[in-house]
C-alpha cells in the first residue's frame, strides 16, 4: 500500500459532513496555521515541501505563492482553479465530491498565507451538483467558525465564493478563468502581466489548482520536509491519478510517484490490468493534451530504464520519446483502438473549445479535425500526414495560450509514434472502415503477474 | 517632468534608442521599412488591441544587456516591451519567416479571396499580406466556413466571411461609444461578429468600424460597390463639425464625393488630429456629407507610391513625390539589406540549347542538363 494523504480518510461514512471530518481530524491542519504559524512560514513550509502544481503544467506551487506582488491598500485574491474539463481527468471531481472540507481547509490556509479575503473557486458548470456539496460544506464551514469574519479571532477574514463556469474548456486557463470570473468573455489574457501582478480585477491574484490547494493541509500537518521525502526527486508528495480506459480497474488513485508504471497498470491495487485479457497498445498518461505513447515506450523510456510513475520519469526523452506528466488522467487504450479515430476525437475536442481569439488555433484546430476526419472516413491521401505534420509544427508556441500546443502535441505523437497505422488507413481505405490495425509492432512487453 | 530612459534595441540589425515602455513593433515601425511586422489586429489608437493575429511574431535573440538569455518562443512583437540591449530578429529569423507564412495561411484558410467583388480591394492589409507572406496556391481543400446574415443597420454592411476576428472593431465600440451593442458570438472557427439581438448599429461613431477592420468584413454602404478605390481621387477635406474634429479624407471622381474616410497614415491607422487626439469622425461626416460644398479641401492627399491607389491618380500622380537621394545616401551609407545582385547574368538566360529543338515543353530540367553540359 502506498502512502495516502489526501484520500486517507475518503471511505469514512459521512466524511462529507462537518461534524465527521472535524472528528477525523480536519482542521486541526488550519488551526495549527491560523494561530501558530505565520504567513511567511506557511509558504516557507509550502516551498520546502516541493509541492508542484497539479493542474498540469507542474510548477512549484512555492514559487508561484512567492511571486505575488504585495502593493500597500490592494486586496489580493486567491483562486481555485476547479474547471476540470482534460478528457481523462476527474481526480478534482472525486476529492471535491467526497472530500469538500479537505479542499476548504486548504483553501484557508492558503487564504491566510495570501492575505486573500475573497476567495474564489471557479467550478465547471457540468460539475453542478459537486457544486452544490460545496455550497453546502461552505455554509457548515462559516457556521462553525471557519469562515467568515476574526476567524479564530486571529482578526483574519475569508470568505470563500464558489462561482460556477459555462462549460469551457478554455476557462481552465488561469487568466481565461479570471476574465470568465470578471463575467467577461473566457479569452485568455495576452501576458505580461501575469496573474501574480495584474490578476483578477487587476489586484494580485494566484490560481492554483483542486489538488494542489488539497495538499497544503497534510503539508502543514506533517511539515514540509517530511512531505518532501515522500515521492521522488523533485516529484514529491502523493499525486492523484484518474485512470481510465481499457482497463479493470478505473478510477482515481493515490500514488507516491515511485510505482512504476508498469505496477501502476498491472497490479491489483491499481488499475488491475488491461481489460477482457487484452493487450495494452499505447496510454495518453497525463491528460488529453499529453502526447500518446506506444506501450513499448510507455513501461520502459528509450534508454531502456524502467519507466516511472512521476513528472522526471514520463517526461524522460522529452517529446520524441516521452510524455508529460500532466494533469494526471490516465488513459488506457487496448489492442482494438483506433489510433486515427482517437486523435480525430482529440482533434474535434480541440477545435470546440479553441476560444477564437488567436488565428493559428482557431483556424488550424478545424483543419487537423478536417483532415482526420478525411483519413478516418477513408478519404485520406499520404501527403495529408505531412500536411497534419506542417500544421501542428505552425500551430506549437505561435499561440497565445497552451490550448494550442494541447492541440498541436497529440496530433504531433500519434503520428510520430503510430505513422504506420495512419498509411495503413489511407492504403487501405476500404478494409479500414471495417477492421482495426491492430497490434502490429507496437510492442506489448509480455507481462507476466507476480 | 524627469528624463525619459531610453532604451537601445536592436531589430535586423538596425539599432534605435526608444523610451522604456514602447513595444518592439512600435520600435521597429519608427526604423520603418520591412523592419516593421506586419499587424492585423494591433491598433496603437485602440487600447488593449493586439497579440491575436500573430502576424507580428518575432523571435529574440537576445533579453537584454541584463539577462541575455534568448526568449524560448517567437514573441508578438505588438505586446511585448523592449528592454534595454534588446536583439530582435524579423526577417532575419527563418523560424519568423516560416511562422508567419504559417499564420498567413491560417488567416487566408476560411477567407473567400472575393478580392474582384470586394470594396476594401487595394487598401485591404490581408491583401498586403498575402502577396508579401503568402503562396499562390491552397492546401485547404475543405468547405469555407459561412454564416447566418446579420444586417447592422444601414450604414454597416457585415461580411462576416471575410473577417479574420481581430477584435478591432470590439475595441472600437468599446472605447469610442456610450453602449457596445456588437461583440464576438460563439468560439473557435465560427465565432462571429454580430449583435447580440438583431439590432442596428446607429451609435454616432460606430462608423469608425469601418475604417479599423483590416478586411473587407465592415464596410461603407454608401459606398458599397459604387467605385474602386484606385479609380478614386484622396483629397484631404475638413468641415466645422459639432460632434468631432471635422478632419477626413474625401475620395473623389470629378467633382463626385464617393465616400468620407478618416486620415489613415502608413501603417494605415487613424491620424491624430493636431491636438493629439485620434481623429475619428462621425457618422454625419462620413456618411451625410457628400458633397463638395459640404467641405473645404486642403489639397491631395500624400498616398504611398506602392499602393494601388496612387496609380489611378487623375493628372499624374498627385501628391506623390519621387525619391531623388540615393538608398545609400539616406542610410548613412549602408547598403540595402535584401540586396540581389541582378547584373551578374543568369546561365538561364543565354542558354546553349535552342530552345526551338527541345521536344515538349521546357522545365528546369532542360536548363539544369544544358548547364551541365556546357
Amino acid at each position: 500500500m502506498g502512502v495516502k494523504l489526501l484520500l486517507e480518510k475518503a471511505n469514512v461514512p459521512g466524511i462529507r459532513s462537518y461534524d465527521v471530518y472535524r472528528r477525523e481530524g480536519g482542521y486541526s491542519a488550519a488551526e495549527k496555521a491560523l494561530k501558530e504559524m505565520t504567513i511567511e512560514s506557511i509558504v516557507e513550509e509550502v516551498k520546502k515541501s516541493g509541492l508542484r502544481g497539479r493542474g498540469g503544467a507542474g510548477f512549484p506551487a512555492g514559487m508561484k505563492w512567492s511571486f505575488i506582488a504585495k502593493p500597500e491598500g490592494v486586496p489580493r485574491h486567491l483562486v481555485c482553479n476547479a474547471d476540470e474539463s482534460e478528457p481523462g481527468t476527474f481526480k478534482d471531481r472525486y476529492l471535491m465530491e467526497f472530500l469538500p472540507h479537505l479542499l476548504l481547509e486548504g483553501l484557508l490556509i492558503s487564504s491566510f498565507a495570501l492575505g486573500s479575503n475573497d476567495t474564489y473557486i471557479y467550478i465547471r458548470g457540468e460539475y453542478a451538483w459537486v457544486a452544490d456539496i460545496l455550497e453546502e460544506a461552505i455554509v457548515e464551514a462559516t457556521k462553525n467558525g471557519w469562515l467568515g469574519k476574526n476567524i479564530l479571532g486571529t482578526g483574519f477574514d475569508c470568505m470563500i465564493h464558489v462561482h460556477r463556469g459555462a462549460g469551457a474548456y478554455i476557462c481552465g486557463e488561469e487568466t481565461a478563468l479570471i476574465e470568465s470570473l470578471e463575467g467577461k468573455r473566457g479569452n485568455p489574457r495576452i501576458k505580461p502581466p501575469f496573474p501574480a501582478i495584474q490578476g483578477l480585477w487587476m489586484r494580485p491574484t494566484v490560481v492554483n489548482n483542486v489538488e494542489t490547494l488539497a495538499a497544503v493541509v497534510p503539508i502543514i500537518k506533517m511539515g514540509g520536509d517530511e512531505y518532501a521525502k515522500i515521492g521522488v526527486g523533485r516529484s514529491t508528495g502523493t499525486k492523484l491519478i484518474s485512470a481510465c480506459g481499457n482497463i479493470n480497474k478505473p478510477g482515481v488513485y493515490e500514488i507516491d510517484m515511485t510505482i512504476s508504471v508498469e505496477d501502476f497498470i498491472y497490479s491489483d491495487e491499481y488499475c488491475g490490468g488491461i481489460a477482457n485479457g487484452k493487450k495494452l497498445k499505447a496510454c495518453i498518461p497525463g491528460g488529453s493534451s499529453v502526447p500518446i505513447l506506444p506501450a513499448n515506450l510507455l513501461l520502459k523510456t528509450a534508454k531502456g530504464e524502467t519507466r516511472y510513475m512521476n513528472y522526471e520519469s514520463l517526461s524522460d526523452g522529452g517529446f520524441a520519446t516521452g510524455s508529460m506528466m500532466g494533469s494526471g488522467g490516465f488513459i488506457i487504450l487496448d489492442e482494438d483502438q483506433c489510433i486515427v479515430k482517437n486523435t480525430l476525437t482529440l482533434a474535434r475536442f480541440y477545435r470546440h473549445e479553441s476560444c477564437g481569439q488567436c488565428s493559428p488555433c482557431r483556424e488550424g484546430t478545424g483543419w487537423m479535425e478536417k483532415i482526420l476526419q478525411k483519413i478516418e472516413s477513408g478519404k485520406g491521401e499520404v501527403s495529408d500526414i505531412d500536411l497534419l505534420w506542417d500544421i501542428q509544427r505552425k500551430i506549437e508556441g505561435n499561440t497565445i495560450c497552451p490550448l494550442g500546443d494541447a492541440a498541436a502535441w497529440p496530433v504531433a505523437a500519434a503520428i510520430r509514434h503510430f505513422r504506420d497505422e495512419f498509411e495503413w488507413h489511407i492504403h487501405n481505405r476500404e478494409l479500414s472502415q471495417t477492421s482495426n490495425f491492430g497490434l502490429q509492432h507496437y510492442a506489448d512487453p509480455i507481462h507476466v503477474p507476480a | 517632468m524627469s528624463e525619459q530612459t531610453l532604451f537601445k534595441v536592436t531589430v535586423d540589425n538596425i539599432t534605435i534608442e526608444v523610451p522604456a515602455g514602447t513595444t518592439i513593433l512600435q520600435a521597429a515601425r519608427q526604423i520603418g521599412g520591412t523592419v516593421a511586422p506586419p499587424a492585423m489586429c494591433y491598433y496603437s489608437k485602440l487600447k488593449g488591441s493586439g497579440g491575436k493575429c500573430r502576424t507580428c511574431l518575432v523571435e529574440v535573440s537576445k533579453g537584454s544587456e541584463k539577462d541575455p538569455r534568448p526568449m524560448p518562443k517567437l514573441v508578438a512583437s505588438c505586446r511585448t516591451t523592449v528592454m534595454d540591449g534588446m536583439e530582435v530578429k524579423n526577417i532575419t529569423s527563418e523560424k519568423v519567416v516560416d511562422a508567419r507564412a504559417g499564420v498567413v495561411e491560417f488567416l487566408l484558410l476560411n477567407h473567400p479571396l472575393d478580392c474582384p467583388i470586394c470594396d476594401q480591394a487595394g487598401e485591404c492589409h490581408l491583401q498586403d499580406l498575402s502577396f508579401e507572406h503568402g503562396k499562390s496556391g491552397t492546401r485547404y481543400e475543405f468547405q469555407r466556413r459561412t454564416f447566418k446574415k446579420h444586417d447592422l443597420g444601414k450604414h454597416i454592411q457585415l461580411h462576416m466571411t471575410r473577417c479574420i476576428l481581430c477584435y478591432r472593431c470590439v475595441f472600437t465600440a468599446d472605447q469610442l461609444t456610450n453602449k457596445r451593442e456588437h461583440g464576438i458570438l460563439d468560439r473557435g472557427d465560427h465565432a462571429e461578429i454580430a449583435t447580440h439581438i438583431e439590432k442596428s448599429l446607429d451609435n454616432e461613431f460606430i462608423g469608425n468600424v469601418i475604417d479599423v477592420c483590416p478586411v473587407g468584413a465592415l464596410t461603407d454602404k454608401t459606398f458599397r460597390f459604387k467605385n474602386r478605390v484606385w479609380f478614386l481621387k484622396p483629397m484631404d477635406a475638413h468641415r466645422d463639425c459639432p460632434t468631432c474634429s471635422g478632419r477626413v479624407t474625401l475620395w473623389n471622381r470629378g467633382d463626385e464625393v464617393y465616400r468620407v474616410t478618416a486620415r489613415k497614415d502608413e501603417w494605415g491607422e487613424i491620424e491624430d488630429t493636431p491636438d493629439g487626439k485620434p481623429g475619428w469622425i462621425c457618422n454625419t461626416c462620413r456618411f451625410d456629407k457628400k458633397q463638395t460644398t459640404d467641405w473645404v479641401i486642403e489639397g491631395p492627399r500624400e498616398i504611398s507610391r506602392q499602393s494601388v491607389i496612387a496609380q489611378g491618380h487623375y493628372a499624374g500622380n498627385i501628391g506623390t513625390t519621387k525619391p531623388t537621394e540615393t538608398f545609400a545616401a539616406i542610410n548613412n551609407g549602408r547598403s540595402p539589406h535584401l540586396l540581389m545582385d541582378i547584373h551578374s547574368e543568369s546561365e538561364v538566360n543565354q542558354p546553349n540549347l535552342h530552345l526551338g529543338e527541345n521536344q515538349g515543353p521546357s522545365n528546369g530540367a532542360t536548363f539544369n542538363n544544358n548547364i551541365n553540359n556546357a
